[in-house]
C-alpha cells in the first residue's frame, strides 16, 4: 500500500458510453496533464477549470481523442490530492489508451476503491461515509476474490506462477551464493539463475501478448473499409456479414458518413466500418465525407484497402495508399472474376495482399482469415484466459517485473554484486507478487534448504 | 521458600549467551540486577561449534556492540582465528566471524559479569516464576531460595526439560554435562502458555593429537585480523588455522547401517531440528546423490587438544560415531572425547510476546534466546540484550526500545519471531532483512549508537570517539562532492592511466569514486587529504557513494512501509467485527494478533485488499 505516489484509474463504467472520464490522483497529476493534454492555447490549466483540447501520445505526437480536461488542486479535490480528471469522447478503446498513457507517464494503477480510501484516509470523507466505502471495497474484493480463485484453477495462474517460480529459483540461488560462503555450492548455479530469467522473461512476453491478445477479444477491433469509388467496398462489406442486405447509401453527396457493423470472425469481434468512397471531389459535401473517411484511418486496427483489379490503378488510388504509410493495411484486390487491367505498385513487405471476387465469394474465406491472423497469430482463443489478463493490473505489473528482470539481466552482465542482483530479483517478484501475492523471505530459504545441502 | 532480603529490579534466568547480555545491559543502565545460572562454570559456554559470528550472525554481534553489548568485546579478546567472508562479495553480505577459545571466552565474560556494579551473580536452578494473582514478584529455587524481582527474563536455552539423545539412549539434561531445567516449563504451560518442543545437535569432540592434520587442507585467518568491536583497535593474540576435511561414499555406507538405530529416523525424537544445521544422517539421506560432504575441524582453544568437527553433529549410536569419524581420511586414528548427541527441548513459541520481547500473557516477564525457538549465540545474544535493556527501562518508567526492520538485523529478527511465531529453530540469514543494504556491519555504529548513548547502556568515552568518526565521515562526503579532479592540475599520468584525459569538464571526488574499479588507494594518488583519513572513514563513504542508488532505493521503500509501520492495532482489536475479510485472512490475524499494519503486512496471505480494509477501519477508531 503506497501512500504517496500518484494513482490513475477509468473511473466511468466500462463499456460504450458517450463519454469516459480518467481520474489522476497524486502529486504527479499536474505533471501527466502537462504531459499529455495540448489545448489551443498557451498557458498552465488554472484549478477547477475546464479546458478543450486533445490527448496525444508523446512518443508518436499522434492525437488519441479530443478532451475536456479538469485539474483540481488540492486539497479542494474528492482525494484531497491533486486531481486530474481527463474526459474522452470515445468508446472504451480510447479511454483505455489515454489511461496507458497516463501509466507510461510513470503513475501508477489505482487499486479497486483507492481514490476512495484516499479521500477518507485524507480526511475527505466522514465516518458514517467511510463505512459506505469498506461496502465498496468489500464487493471488489469478492470479485477480486473470485477472480483470484479463478485463476488458481486457470491456465493463466499456472503461468503466472510458473514465472513466479522462476524469478524464486534464481532469487534462492542468489541468496544461497550470498548466505552460504563456506559451503561448497556448485558453480553451476551461474548458469541456472540465468536459464531461469531467460524463461520467466519470455513467458511474460508470451503473456503480454496474450493480454493484447485478451484485450482484443474483449473489446474487439476496428477494421476500416478504404477505397476509391466503385471498387466493390459495399459488396466486401455485405460478404463479410455474410448476408446479403442494402446499405444504407443515401442520395450521393449528401449523406457521406461512415457505416459501422460488428461480426464475430473466430472468436475476435470485429468492427467493420464502411467509409464513403474517396474520391478527389471538387463537391464540398463529398469532399467532407472524405474527409471524415481519411480521419478513421488513424483510429483503426486495419485498413482493408480495396483495389479494382479490373481497372488501372489510378491517381486516386495512389492519393489514399500516401495516406496509408501509419497503418496495418490489407490490400483486397477485388474483383479477380474479371480481366486484370491493373499494375498494382509494390506495397511494403508486411501488408497482405489477399485476391477476391466479392461476386462469386472467391477468396473471402481467406480474406477472413487474414484478418483474424492480423490479431490472433493463428491462436485459438481460449475466452477465460484471456478474460483474466485483459486485467491492466496484471499488465502493470508484469511490464514492471519484466523491467526488473531486465534490469538484473544487464546488472548481472555487468559482473554487479550478488546483493544488488538479489535486489533486483526481489522487485521483479514484489511486482509479480501484486498478482500472486507476496513471495515470503521463508519461501526463499525452503527453496535453498531444499536444493542445497547446508549445514555447519 | 526462604525469602532473600534484596528485591532486584531485573532477574536475569540464565546465564548463557542472552542471559549475559540481558544481565549486563540492565546493570550498566542502573538496574540492581541478579543473574542465575544453574551452574556458575558454564557462564557463556559455547555449546556448540567454538566461534562467533558468520554471515547475518556477524552483523548482529555488530549490532550489539554498537548498542553497547557484550559479545563483539569478548570475541575480540579471545578470538584465536579472524576471518571475513564473502569479501569479494558487495560490503552488505560481508561479515565478520571468529574462531574463540572456549574456555577462555567463558572465563572472559565471568569475570566481566563479576566485576559489573550492580550485578550479582548467583548460582541456583529457578523451577518457577513467583506469580502473585498474575503479578510477576520473583522466582523460586530448586535450594528453596525466595528472589524477589520487579521484571524476569527467561533465558532458558536448552535447559527446560532437556533430553539428550544418543541413538537409542536418551537422559534427561540441559546439555551434555549439565542437569536439566525441570518444572518451570509446566508452569509456564499451566500459566496458558503454548509450549512447543525442539531439537537439536552437536558433533562430537575429538582428540587432535589422533587427526593426521598434515594431509587436511588448512584455512588461515585474514592477516592481520579485524575485530568485531568498534571499540576494540587491534587484535594482539596469535591465530591458529582451521582444517578442511570430506566425507566419502564409505562413510554414508556407515551412517545409513545406523539409520534404524536414529532417534530421528525411528520417531523417538518428537522436537523440531534446524533444517540449516541438518545432522550429518539427513544430509546423507536427503542428499544421497552428494558422495561426500565438507567438514571444517575447528580448533576449541589454544590449550586444549579437543577439536570441533563442524557439520557432522548427530544422534547415531556411539559405535556408529567410531566407524563414521574414522571413515574420513586423515581421521583414521580419531578418538572421540565427547560423544555427538541430539537435545530436544521445551520452548514458549514468540509469537506470544510483544515485540519488547515481554510476554503478553505475563507483565513485567520478558524471554530471550532459545526459549523463543532461535538458535545461535547471536541471536541469543541481540534478543538478550533487548530484553535486558526493555526490562531495564520498564523499571525505569520509560519508553521501550523497539529497533525497526530498516533499523537492524535484531529489529528484523524480533519482529519475525513475534510477528510469525517459530516452528522451527530459527536461524538469522541475510536473505531475512529486506532492506539488507542498509543494514551493513560496516554502518551499525551509525545505525545504532546513537540509541544505546540514549539509553544509557553506552559509555560517554565510546559515544564521544563514534560521534567524531561521524563528523568525519559527514566532512567527507561533503569535500568529495565539492573537490574536483582538473586535467590542469593533475598528474598526466594518472589521468591517462584513468581515462580522463579527454574530459570536458572537471570530475569530483565523488563522481570518480563511484567508478568501480575506483577506491580510496587509487584516489589518494592524487588527494592528498585521502590519505589522511582513518581507515573506517574512508571505508564508509566510499561505500555510500559507490552505493548511493541502490541505496536511495531501499531508503524509499522503507519511506513507503513507514506509515503501514506506524499503524498500531489495539491489543483487543476485534477481527470478527470486521465486514469484508475473507474467512483465511480473519483467521490468520486472529491467531497472530500483529501489533501494527506491518506486521500484518508480513503474515503469508494478507492480501493487500485486507490491509486496506483494516487500514480503514483503524482509521475510523482514531
Amino acid at each position: 500500500m503506497y501512500i504517496r505516489d500518484t494513482i490513475a484509474a477509468i473511473s466511468t463504467a466500462i463499456g460504450e458510453g458517450g463519454i469516459g472520464i480518467v481520474r489522476v490522483s497524486g502529486a504527479d497529476a499536474a505533471a501527466v496533464a502537462e504531459r499529455l493534454f495540448r489545448k489551443t492555447n498557451d498557458g498552465g490549466l488554472q484549478s477547477h477549470r475546464f479546458y478543450y483540447g486533445t490527448i496525444v501520445d508523446p512518443s508518436s505526437g499522434d492525437c488519441v481523442d479530443e478532451v475536456m480536461v479538469v485539474l483540481m488542486r488540492a486539497p479542494r479535490s474528492y482525494t484531497r490530492e491533486d486531481l486530474l480528471e481527463i474526459h474522452c469522447h470515445g468508446g472504451y478503446l480510447v479511454v483505455q489508451r489515454v489511461l496507458e498513457l497516463a501509466l507510461l507517464s510513470g503513475v501508477r494503477l489505482a487499486q479497486p476503491g483507492e481514490f476512495t480510501k484516499r479521500a477518507f484516509l485524507n480526511g475527505r470523507i466522514d465516518l458514517v461515509q467511510a463505512e459506505a466505502v469498506i461496502d465498496v471495497i468489500r464487493s471488489r474484493t469478492d470479485t477480486a476474490l473470485a477472480l483470484a480463485q479463478h485463476q488458481r484453477e486457470g491456465k493463466l495462474s499456472g503461468r503466472i506462477f510458473a514465472v513466479r517460480d522462476r524469478i524464486a529459483s534464481a532469487l534462492a540461488l542468489v541468496e544461497a551464493y550470498i548466505d552460504f560462503p563456506e559451503e561448497d555450492i556448485d558453480t553451476a548455479a551461474g548458469v541456472a539463475i540465468s536459464d531461469h530469467i531467460r524463461s520467466a522473461a519470455a513467458e511474460i512476453d508470451d503473456l503480454l501478448c496474450g493480454f493484447r491478445e485478451g484485450k482484443l477479444v474483449r473489446e474487439g477491433v476496428s477494421v476500416l473499409i478504404l477505397g476509391k469509388p466503385n471498387v466493390g467496398k459495399s459488396s466486401l462489406l455485405n460478404n463479410l456479414l455474410r448476408e446479403k442486405r442494402a446499405i444504407v447509401t443515401s442520395q450521393p453527396g449528401t449523406t457521406r458518413d461512415v457505416i459501422e457493423e460488428v461480426v464475430n470472425m473466430g472468436g475476435l469481434p470485429v468492427r467493420i466500418l464502411d467509409t464513403a468512397g474517396i474520391r478527389n471531389a471538387d463537391d464540398l459535401v463529398e469532399q467532407e465525407g472524405v474527409r471524415r473517411a481519411l480521419e478513421r484511418i488513424p483510429g483503426a486496427d486495419l485498413v482493408l484497402f480495396v483495389l479494382d483489379t479490373s481497372r488501372p490503378f489510378s491517381e486516386e488510388d495512389a492519393s489514399i495508399l500516401a495516406e496509408l504509410r501509419r497503418s496495418r493495411v490489407v490490400v483486397v484486390r477485388n474483383k479477380i472474376d474479371q480481366p486484370v487491367g491493373i499494375e498494382t505498385p509494390a506495397f511494403p513487405a508486411e501488408w497482405q495482399v489477399v485476391d477476391v471476387s466479392t461476386m462469386t465469394g472467391t477468396g473471402m474465406d481467406r480474406l477472413r482469415q487474414t484478418i483474424r491472423d492480423t490479431f490472433l497469430q493463428g491462436r485459438a482463443v481460449d475466452g477465460r484466459e484471456y478474460a483474466t489478463l485483459s486485467h491492466h493490473r496484471h499488465r502493470d505489473a508484469l511490464v514492471r517485473c519484466h523491467a526488473s528482470l531486465d534490469l538484473f539481466a544487464a546488472n548481472l552482465a555487468a559482473a554487479l554484486s550478488p546483493e544488488l542482483l538479489a535486489c533486483d530479483l526481489r522487485d521483479a517478484l514484489r511486482f509479480v507478487g501484486d498478482v500472486t501475492g507476496e513471495t515470503t523471505p521463508d519461501d526463499i530459504l525452503d527453496r535453498i534448504f531444499s536444493a542445497f545441502c547446508i549445514g555447519k | 521458600m526462604i525469602q532473600y532480603d534484596r528485591t532486584y529490579d531485573v532477574i536475569v534466568v540464565g546465564a548463557g549467551h542472552a542471559g549475559c547480555e540481558a544481565a549486563l545491559a540492565a546493570a550498566r543502565m542502573g538496574c540492581q540486577t541478579l543473574l542465575l545460572t544453574i551452574n556458575l562454570d558454564a557462564v557463556a559456554l559455547m555449546s556448540c561449534n567454538p566461534a562467533i559470528g558468520g554471515l547475518a550472525k556477524g552483523h548482529l554481534v555488530k549490532e550489539i556492540d554498537a548498542l553497547g553489548g557484550e559479545m563483539g568485546k569478548n570475541i575480540d579478546a579471545t578470538g584465536i582465528q579472524f576471518r571475513i567472508l564473502n569479501m569479494r562479495k558487495g560490503p552488505a553480505v560481508r561479515a565478520s566471524r571468529a574462531q574463540a577459545d572456549k574456555q577462555q571466552y567463558r572465563l572472559r565474560m565471568k569475570a566481566v559479569l563479576e566485576h559489573q556494579d550492580r550485578l550479582d551473580l548467583k548460582q541456583g536452578e529457578v523451577t518457577s516464576l513467583r506469580l502473585d494473582g498474575g503479578e510477576l514478584r520473583g522466582v523460586d529455587t530448586r535450594a528453596g531460595v525466595r528472589y524477589c524481582g520487579k521484571t524476569v527474563v527467561l533465558t532458558t536455552g536448552t535447559f527446560m526439560r532437556g533430553l539428550i539423545h544418543i541413538g537409542l539412549t536418551n537422559y534427561p539434561g540441559g546439555r551434555a554435562g549439565d542437569l536439566p531445567s525441570v518444572g518451570l516449563s509446566d508452569q509456564l504451560r499451566d500459566a496458558g502458555f503454548e509450549v512447543g518442543r525442539l531439537k537439536t545437535g552437536t558433533p562430537a569432540r575429538l582428540d587432535g593429537r589422533t587427526i593426521d592434520f598434515d594431509r587436511l587442507e588448512p584455512q588461515h585467518g585474514d592477516d592481520p585480523p579485524v575485530p568485531f568491536s568498534f571499540s576494540t583497535e587491534r587484535i594482539l593474540q596469535p591465530q591458529v588455522p582451521c582444517h578442511i576435511a570430506y566425507t566419502n561414499p564409505r562413510s554414508h555406507e556407515i551412517i545409513r547401517s545406523g539409520l534404524d538405530r536414529s532417534p530421528l529416523y525411528s520417531g523417538v525424537i518428537e522436537g523440531v531440528g534446524p533444517r540449516y544445521c541438518p545432522s550429518i544422517e539427513d544430509k546423507v539421506v536427503r542428499f544421497p546423490e552428494k558422495d561426500r560432504h565438507q567438514t571444517f575441524i575447528e580448533p576449541e582453544g589454544r590449550d586444549t587438544v579437543e577439536v570441533y568437527p563442524s557439520g557432522l553433529s548427530t544422534s547415531l549410536p556411539i559405535d556408529i560415531q567410531w566407524a563414521f569419524y574414522r571413515s574420513i581420511e586423515g581421521l583414521e586414528r580419531v578418538e572421540i572425547m565427547r560423544p555427538a548427541y541430539a537435545i530436544e527441548y521445551d520452548y514458549v513459541d514468540p509469537i506470544q510476546l510483544h515485540a519488547t520481547l515481554e510476554t503478553k500473557k505475563v507483565r513485567n516477564l520478558y524471554h530471550a534466546g532459545q526459549i523463543n525457538g532461535t538458535s545461535g549465540y547471536e541471536e541469543a545474544a541481540g534478543q538478550g540484550l533487548m530484553a535486558g535493556i526493555n526490562a531495564a527501562l520498564k523499571v525505569q518508567g520509560k519508553e521501550p526500545l523497539v529497533l525497526g526492520r530498516d533499523e537492524a538485523y535484531i529489529g528484523v529478527m524480533i519482529d519475525d519471531l513475534v510477528t510469525l511465531g517459530s516452528r522451527e529453530p530459527y536461524r538469522m540469514f541475510t536473505s531475512r532483512a529486506e532492506y539488507r543494504l542498509l543494514l551493513r556491519e560496516d554502518n551499525a555504529d551509525l545505525r545504532l549508537r546513537e540509541k544505546g548513548y540514549a539509553i544509557g547502556l553506552l559509555p560517554e568515552e565510546e559515544y564521544r570517539s563514534f560521534c567524531r568518526k561521524r563528523e568525519q565521515i559527514g566532512e567527507e562526503l561533503e569535500r568529495v562532492r565539492r573537490a574536483r579532479i582538473t586535467t590542469s592540475t593533475t598528474d598526466p599520468a594518472f589521468l591517462r592511466e584513468f581515462d580522463l584525459e579527454g574530459m570536458q569538464q572537471a570530475l569530483s571526488l565523488e563522481q570518480f569514486l563511484r567508478r568501480p574499479d575506483i577506491t580510496y588507494a587509487e584516489l589518494e594518488r592524487v588527494d592528498e587529504v585521502a590519505r589522511t583519513l582513518p581507515a573506517a572513514v574512508r571505508e564508509q563513504v566510499e561505500i555510500q557513494v559507490k552505493y548511493r542508488g541502490y541505496i536511495d532505493r531501499q531508503l524509499e521503500q522503507v519511506e513507503r512501509a513507514r506509515k503501514l509501520e506506524g499503524t498500531r492495532i489495539p491489543d483487543a482489536f476485534d477481527y470478527a467485527s470486521l465486514s469484508g475479510l475473507s474467512t483465511e485472512v480473519r483467521e490468520k490475524l486472529q491467531r497472530f494478533r500483529p501489533d501494527t499494519l506491518g506486521q500484518a503486512s508480513r503474515i503469508a496471505g494478507v492480501t493487500p485488499a485486507a490491509l486496506t480494509i483494516l487500514s480503514i477501519a483503524l482509521k475510523g477508531r482514531g
